[in-house]
């Protein structure tokens, strides 16, 4: 198999370069403004040609997540910092032992982070945050679609927290093994995480039910849900695969869609927000629209070695942002 | 050579030494920079090394392999360092007193994302002179430490007599005869003999031979281990070789296998996979370099329980001897029956 695709419907002139400079862990939009975060300190903005740097964190950045008006991120100068598309930061928290912040969320509701086994949130009403000890460190944070309630995934299972609360004991969803990165189904149906084994597991929240995604070649780094929370793409494989969420069952008993295989394994994946189609990045730098119904492929990006790390569509659709782990990045404008 | 980042991990029974070893590596003037992953902040404090605190977390593996354990913060930190690469030359990870070092292997074996950025230098082990032997006797973690260890070093030496430190080394010795020994005083050591070690290293796994063939750093002896002289096992107990007193642990061990005549692959990768599937709880590490029939070159394998890694290293030399070879170091290994198996892989 070669992962030579045929130039004529290709997207790769129309990639607009950005020089990051470092590695890109993670991309994001604010409104059309594509926000590459950076391995360390930075965010860099891109508006139609235009970039801009902001310094946010004193070291490495370990996390970022995103509501459309600000980047939430995590350093390990153990601060939590917001920033908006003018590039203007808040620190929103400091750990006061100066721990990682290895994880970060952020809903509408407010945001969350956390150090090791303890996992914060603070909605955006309140001036304090509210504070869970976990059985052990988190592995990934995820709002859920409605009301201010976090996932928290750990060893062994997951946490469904409330945080304004209190006093109500956090469900704990089992299942034996590390899970890491974690996501609500945006329906609010379905749980799924990421686990250190290569596999997916989830959980049905109406009853519990559980749900073994497995068949990967490496670990799970990258989930992305297709429009009305119908399939969930997926990176680890030389393929994408996508999961059956339509039907109540969720993928219960059901095999995966396979598409777009490749010589190299998938590295990142971004569902359009809108239409069945769904970008992938590969180990090898390479990137396609692959359309979920027939698999056909639209080459946006050649082979050139370095990993597809960051991926990311703006929320009409018009616009792909991506990053490589050797600080190649661009947005591609429809 | 590879560009993945080094990891030393020092090990130690509580209060052998492990911090003043840790301080010695930061504070001297070696022109490096190191990233250090510690359990307890506070004790250590260099301006220039990147410090993270670690929570120790042993996390089992959904393989259906009860011993493949790895450190799930490992995994989490080294990700998170790898954002800062350049800003550091190598990892060093302290572990507690009471750790198992196993975990902390098993983790570059089994996490794809921290074997493809970084690699395990070696295991080093403090050990106390004075207190070892009893803690050989009431902590398993200890004997595990010993067993586990790449390099050793005896620290404290000037608080025991020359008789007590030749024991101490003895029954080390008798638990792990393949590690570098070093006798140090609060841990005094030039710091090539615990970095840059590449004990891990398939291309380096030529030190399979009892260490004290080699002459090291002048307390080394000269000494043959491989014998198949039927000795007692079930208790400790020392005996002279030549002068030298010479112990076997009661529970953990190592031995060497080893065959003039060509293996059969066929009959040995099922073997070997097949041994450390049913065997690997009690098998802590193996090495080895072997001559396979037909096969110009040397293949060489390593294991940490149930996990084997191998490969080809390079094409067997004219007159070297083509001669395969294979050590165990465990607690309580069926070592007639590994023995036989390796016979039998003779093709």
């Amino acid at each position: 198999m070669t992962d030579a695709r045929p130039d004529n419907a290709s997207l790769v002139e129309r990639i607009r370069p950005v020089a990051a400079g470092a590695a890109v862990v993670a991309v994001h939009f604010l409104g059309d403004d594509a926000v590459f975060v950076l391995g360390e300190e930075a965010l860099l903005f891109w508006r139609d040609g235009e970039e801009h740097r902001a310094a946010v964190h004193g070291g490495a950045i370990l996390a970022s997540a995103c509501d459309g008006e600000r980047v939430v991120t995590g350093g390990d100068d153990g601060q939590v910092a917001a920033t908006d598309n003018k590039g203007a930061s808040e620190t929103l928290a400091t750990d006061p032992r100066r721990r990682w912040v290895d994880h970060v969320a952020v809903a509408n509701g407010g945001i969350a982070w956390s150090c090791g086994k303890q996992a914060f949130a603070r909605s955006t009403k309140a001036t304090a945050e509210r504070a869970v000890e976990l059985p052990s460190s988190a592995g990934g944070l995820a709002f859920a679609p409605k009301g201010f309630r976090l996932a928290i995934a750990h060893y062994n299972g997951a946490t469904l927290w409330f945080p304004n609360a209190p006093e109500a004991k956090p469900d704990r969803l089992e299942w034996k093994g590390s899970h890491l990165d974690v996501n609500f189904s945006p329906d609010g149906r379905f749980l799924v995480t990421a686990m250190q084994e290569p596999a997916l597991h989830g959980w049905r929240l109406v009853d519990g039910k559980h749900m073994r995604m497995s068949g990967y070649a490496t670990k799970v780094r990258s989930m992305s849900w297709g429009p009305g929370a119908k399939w969930l793409a997926t990176s680890g494989a030389n393929q994408l695969v996508i999961w059956p969420f339509a039907g109540k069952d969720g993928p219960m008993g059901k095999a995966p869609k396979v598409l777009s295989p490749a010589e190299h394994r998938i590295t990142a994946v971004a569902a359009h927000p809108k239409q069945e189609v769904c970008a992938v990045g590969y180990e090898d730098g390479m990137m396609l629209l692959t359309r979920i119904e027939d698999n056909a492929e639209i080459l946006a990006r050649q082979p050139d070695n370095a990993a597809i790390f960051a991926l990311a569509w703006n929320a009409t659709g018009n616009r792909l942002a991506f990053g490589t782990e050797d600080g190649a990045a661009g947005v591609i404008a429809f | 050579m590879s560009d993945k980042i080094p990891v030393t991990v020092l090990t130690g029974y509580l209060g052998a030494g492990k911090t003043t070893l840790l301080n010695r590596i930061l504070s001297e003037n070696h022109g490096k920079k190191y990233a250090v992953i510690v359990n307890e902040f506070g004790e250590i404090g260099i301006d220039n090394d990147l410090v993270v605190g670690a929570d120790e977390e042993v996390f089992e593996m959904n393989n259906g392999c009860i011993c493949c354990t790895v450190r799930g913060d490992l995994i989490r930190i080294i990700d998170g360092l790898m954002r800062r690469k350049g800003k550091f030359d190598a990892i060093i990870v302290e572990t507690t007193g009471l750790a198992d070092p196993a975990p902390v292997a098993q983790t570059f074996f089994v996490d794809e994302n921290v074997g493809k950025r970084a690699k395990l230098d070696a295991v080093v082990t403090v050990a106390d002179a004075k207190w070892l032997k009893d803690r050989l006797r009431d902590a398993p973690e200890a004997k595990n430490q010993i067993a586990f260890a790449d390099v050793i070093l005896i620290n404290k030496t000037d608080l025991v007599s020359d008789t007590d430190l030749r024991e101490v080394e003895a029954r080390i010795r008798g638990i792990n005869p393949y590690a570098r020994l070093h006798r140090t005083e609060r841990c005094a050591i030039p710091l090539p003999e615990v970095l840059g070690r590449n004990a891990f290293d398939l291309d380096r796994i030529l030190d399979i031979e009892p260490s004290f063939l080699e002459s090291g750093d002048g307390h080394d002896h000269d000494h043959d281990h491989d014998h198949d002289h039927g000795h007692d096992h079930g208790h400790d107990h020392g005996h002279d070789h030549g002068g030298l007193r010479h112990y076997h642990d009661e529970d953990m061990q190592s031995f060497s296998v080893k065959s003039e005549r060509p293996l059969d692959p066929d009959k040995f990768f099922p073997w070997i996979q097949n041994l450390v599937a049913q065997e690997g709880q009690k098998i802590l590490r193996c090495k080895g370099i072997l001559s396979f029939k037909d096969d110009p070159e040397r293949f060489v394998f390593q294991g940490v329980h149930m996990i084997l890694d191998g490969d080809h290293q390079r094409a067997w030399q004219d007159g070297e001897e083509r001669m395969s070879r294979a050590v165990f170091i465990g607690r309580d290994m069926p070592e007639e029956m590994i023995r036989k198996g390796f016979a039998e892989c003779v093709a």
